[in-house]
C-alpha cells in the first residue's frame, strides 16, 4: 500500500515537473477564427493537426459569425492581448490595423518560404500594403459560380445551361412556365450583390468590372455595358420564389437539392451543402464559373499575425505560417473546406470536377478577377449593397437609379 | 448641531460610487460617442476632426432617412396599438371573468420572450412557404395571402404586429394593476348616476391611470428606439431597406461597415431626437403634477 502511494506521488510529481517544461518547449499558438459549421471545423482541424504534428500546441478560439469574431480580435488587439493569429477575409478589413502598426509584416517569411510566387497575384496584392505582405492567404474561394439542378433543366425542356445571360433569361422563363423556381436566391443584400457582380463580370467583362470597382470610374458606371448588366439583373427580379427575401444561402441551396429550383449563383462554399447531401459534382448537379467557365472571381480567407515583442509568440507565428502554407496542409485543408489551394504547386488530383475547373482558371492571370471586397473599402461595399438591394426589391426601380446610386456612393464613400 | 449636518454628508458619501458609475458609464460614454462623431474614424477611433462631415454623409444616405421614417411609423403604430390593446385586454379581465389568472398569464407570456424569439416566431408564421399562408392554403383557400415579412410594402407592419403581440401583455398588466386601484366608490357613484360603463372608463378611469400610461409610454418608446433584435430576426431590414431601423443602421456601420464615425453620428442624432421628443413631454407631466400638488 505504502509502495503504491509512493509510486502515485512520484508519478504525479514527475507529471508536474514535466508539464511546464513541455509547455515551454512547444510553441503555443492561439488562433482566432469563425469556422464553426461542420465542414468548416473539419477544415480548421486539419491545420490544428498539422501544427501539433510540427511540434506546436494549438489553442482554438472559434467565434461563430465573421463579424463577431473580427470584433473580438480587434478588441483584443487594441486592448494589448492579441491572439497569435486571427482570421480575416481577403480584402481591406484589416487596413486600419496595419496603418496603426498592430500587425506583423510577414514579408521575410514569404521570401524565405518561396511560396509567394505560387499564389494568385490578386490575392498577394490584397494581402500586401506598400509592397509588404501583412496577411497570409490560405485559400481561394471562387465567388461567381452558377450551380444548377440537372433534373429541373431536363424536366423544363432546357437541354443545357445557356452560356450567356442573354440566352439565360428566356431559358429561365421557360423553367418558370414549367412550374419550377428558375433562380434560387436568398434575398439578403450580400447575396443580391453577389449575383449582380457575377452578372457584371460575365456580361461587362473584366475590364469594365475593374474600371468600376478598382478605379471608381464614373464614366464606366455611365457606360452601356454597365447599363446592360443592370438590365439583365433587373429582368431576374421576377424569376425568384416568394420565400426569397431574407433567406440564408444554405436554405437557398436546399431548393436545388430538392430539385425545385434551377440555378443558384453563389460562391463555391455551396459545394459543402451538396457534399453533405451525398451528391457528386457534375454528376448529380452541374457547376459552371460565370456561365462559360472563362473568368473566376477570386477571394478567400487570410490569417494576420498581430505584432508582438514576445519571442516565444514570434516563434509560434513562424511555425504557424510555415505549417498553414505547406503543400500537405493546403491540400488537406482545402479539400475539407471546399475551396481551392492558394498555391498552384499543390497536388490537386484529389479535388472534385468543379474545383478542377476553378484550378484551371487560376493558372492564368487573365482568367481571374478579384472579388469586390478586395477592391473597395468596407463602407463603400456597404453603400453598394444598399443601392443594389433597393433596386432588386423594388420592381418599379429603374436602371438609372442604380447608375446614380453608384455614382453617389463613389462620391461619398470613395 | 453637528449631527444633522453630518447625516447628509454620509449619505452623499454612500452615493459617490453610484454617481461615479452614472458619470463614467452613462454620461462619459455618451460624450465620447458625440466626440467620435466629429472625427474621421473608420475601424478604430482616431483623432482626425472633420467637423460635421459625418452628419452631412448621414443625411445624404437614403437608408438613414428611410430608417428614421420607419422608426416614426413603427413608433406611432406600436405605442398607440400596444396602449389601446393592452388597455382593452385589462378592461376585459377587469370584468371579473372566469380563469382570469390563466388568461392574464397567457397574455403576459409573450413579454417573457425576448424580441429575438418573437422575431423568429413571426418570421416562421409569415413565411409564405411554411407559415399561416401555407396552412390556410392547404385547407383549401387557395387565394389566401399572408406574407407580410417578405412584402416590401408590408414588412414594416409585420414588425408592428410582432411588437404588439409581445408588448400588449405588459401594458395589460400595468393597466390591470391600475384598474384594481380604482376606488369601488367611483363605480357605485357612476352606477347611481346611470353613466354607461364605457364613459366611466374613458372619462374617469383613463385620466386616473395617467401615471401608469406615462410609464407604459416610456417603456414602449425605449423598445422603439432600441428596435434592433426584432428587426434582425424578423426581416433583417428587408426586403431591400424597406423595414430598416436606426439602431440597425448604427450597428451595421459600427461593425460590418467599419464606419465608427458615421455610426456615432447616427447614434447622436437618435439621442437628440429622443431627447427632443420625450424630455418636454415628461417634464410637462411632472411639472403639471407639482403644480397640481401645490394647488391642493
Amino acid at each position: 500500500m505504502k509502495q503504491l502511494i509512493a509510486t502515485i506521488l512520484a508519478g504525479s510529481a514527475l507529471a508536474f515537473a514535466a508539464m511546464p517544461a513541455s509547455a515551454q518547449d512547444k510553441p503555443r499558438a492561439e488562433v482566432m477564427h469563425w469556422w464553426t459549421s461542420g465542414g468548416e471545423s473539419a477544415a480548421i482541424k486539419t491545420f490544428a493537426d498539422a501544427y501539433e504534428k510540427a511540434g506546436g500546441e494549438w489553442v482554438d478560439t472559434a467565434t461563430a459569425g465573421g463579424e463577431n469574431s473580427r470584433a473580438a480580435t480587434i478588441n483584443r488587439m487594441v486592448g494589448g492581448q492579441p491572439p497569435t493569429a486571427a482570421q480575416f477575409n481577403t480584402g481591406r478589413q484589416f487596413d486600419d490595423l496595419v496603418s496603426q502598426g498592430l500587425i506583423r509584416p510577414i514579408e521575410a517569411l514569404a521570401e524565405e518560404g518561396g511560396w509567394k510566387k505560387a499564389m494568385p497575384t490578386a490575392l498577394v496584392e490584397a494581402a500586401s500594403r506598400d509592397g509588404e505582405m501583412y496577411a497570409l492567404p490560405i485559400n481561394v474561394h471562387g465567388q461567381n459560380w452558377t450551380f444548377y439542378s440537372k433534373t429541373v433543366l431536363e424536366k423544363s425542356g432546357v437541354a443545357e445551361l445557356p452560356s450567356t445571360w442573354e440566352a439565360m433569361i428566356p431559358a429561365l422563363q421557360k423553367i418558370k412556365e414549367a412550374g419550377f423556381t428558375p433562380l434560387a436566391l436568398g434575398g439578403q443584400p450580400w447575396q443580391e450583390r453577389a449575383l449582380f457582380n457575377a452578372i457584371l463580370l460575365q456580361q461587362g467583362g473584366k475590364d469594365l468590372y475593374m474600371r468600376i470597382y478598382r478605379d471608381k470610374d464614373e464614366e464606366a458606371v455611365r457606360s452601356e455595358g454597365f447599363a446592360k448588366a443592370v438590365e439583365t439583373y433587373g429582368a431576374l427580379r421576377g424569376l425568384v420564389d416568394a420565400g426569397s427575401p431574407g433567406r440564408s444561402w444554405n436554405d437557398t441551396t436546399s431548393l436545388l437539392l430538392r430539385d425545385t429550383a434551377a440555378i443558384q449563383v453563389m460562391g463555391d462554399w455551396v459545394k459543402g451543402e451538396f457534399t453533405n447531401a451525398g451528391k457528386t459534382p457534375s454528376e448529380d448537379y452541374g457547376c459552371t464559373i460565370g456561365l462559360d467557365d472563362t473568368m473566376l472571381m477570386v477571394g478567400g480567407d487570410v490569417f494576420v499575425f498581430p505584432k508582438t515583442e514576445d519571442e516565444a509568440q514570434k516563434k509560434a507565428q513562424d511555425l504557424l505560417v510555415e505549417t498553414m502554407i505547406s503543400k500537405d496542409a493546403q491540400a488537406a485543408f482545402n479539400l475539407a473546406k471546399g475551396s481551392m489551394p492558394v498555391r498552384n504547386d499543390v497536388d490537386t488530383s484529389a479535388f472534385d470536377a468543379c474545383a478542377k475547373k476553378g484550378l484551371e482558371l487560376l493558372k492564368s492571370e487573365d482568367s481571374q478577377a478579384p472579388v469586390f471586397e478586395i477592391l473597395v473599402s468596407a463602407s463603400l461595399a456597404g453603400a453598394v449593397d444598399d443601392v443594389v438591394t433597393q433596386f432588386w426589391n423594388n420592381p418599379s426601380a429603374q436602371p438609372e437609379d442604380v447608375v446614380e446610386g453608384f455614382v453617389n456612393a463613389f462620391e461619398v464613400e470613395g | 448641531m453637528t449631527a444633522p449636518r453630518k447625516r447628509p454628508s454620509t449619505a452623499s458619501l454612500m452615493l459617490v460610487p453610484f454617481w461615479l458609475v452614472v458619470l463614467v458609464a452613462y454620461v462619459g460614454t455618451m460624450l465620447w460617442t458625440v466626440q467620435i462623431s466629429f472625427t474621421a474614424s473608420k475601424l478604430l477611433p482616431v483623432d482626425v476632426y472633420v467637423g460635421f462631415d459625418q452628419y452631412h454623409r448621414l443625411f445624404s444616405s437614403t437608408r438613414w432617412l428611410v430608417s428614421m421614417q420607419n422608426a416614426v411609423i413603427f413608433g406611432v403604430l406600436f405605442i398607440t396599438g400596444a396602449l389601446v390593446l393592452g388597455f382593452l385586454l385589462a378592461v376585459v379581465l377587469d370584468q371579473k371573468v372566469r380563469f382570469e389568472n390563466t388568461l392574464r398569464t397567457v397574455f403576459l407570456y409573450p413579454y417573457a420572450m425576448s424580441f429575438i424569439v418573437t422575431g423568429l416566431i413571426w418570421q416562421w408564421l409569415m413565411n409564405p412557404g411554411l407559415g399561416i399562408q401555407k396552412a390556410v392554403r392547404d385547407w383549401g383557400f387557395e387565394s389566401f395571402s399572408f406574407a407580410w415579412a417578405v412584402d416590401r410594402d408590408m414588412a414594416l407592419y409585420a414588425l408592428v404586429l410582432a411588437g404588439l403581440w409581445q408588448a400588449s401583455g405588459l401594458v395589460m398588466a400595468l393597466m390591470l394593476a391600475g384598474l384594481r386601484g380604482v376606488d369601488e366608490e367611483i363605480w357605485k357613484a357612476s352606477r347611481i348616476d346611470g353613466i354607461p360603463a364605457w364613459r366611466v372608463y374613458l372619462f374617469v378611469v383613463v385620466p386616473m391611470l395617467r401615471p401608469l400610461i406615462l410609464t407604459a409610454v416610456v417603456l414602449l418608446s425605449i423598445s422603439v428606439v432600441k428596435a434592433f433584435d426584432l428587426v434582425v430576426a424578423l426581416t433583417n431590414g428587408g426586403p431591400g431597406i424597406s423595414s430598416d431601423m436606426p439602431a440597425k443602421f448604427v450597428m451595421d456601420n459600427l461593425f460590418t461597415r467599419q464606419n465608427i464615425g458615421l455610426a456615432t453620428a447616427a447614434a447622436t442624432v437618435m439621442l437628440i431626437t429622443v431627447a427632443a421628443v420625450l424630455v418636454p413631454w415628461i417634464y410637462s407631466e411632472y411639472f403639471r403634477k407639482v403644480r397640481a400638488g401645490a394647488a391642493t
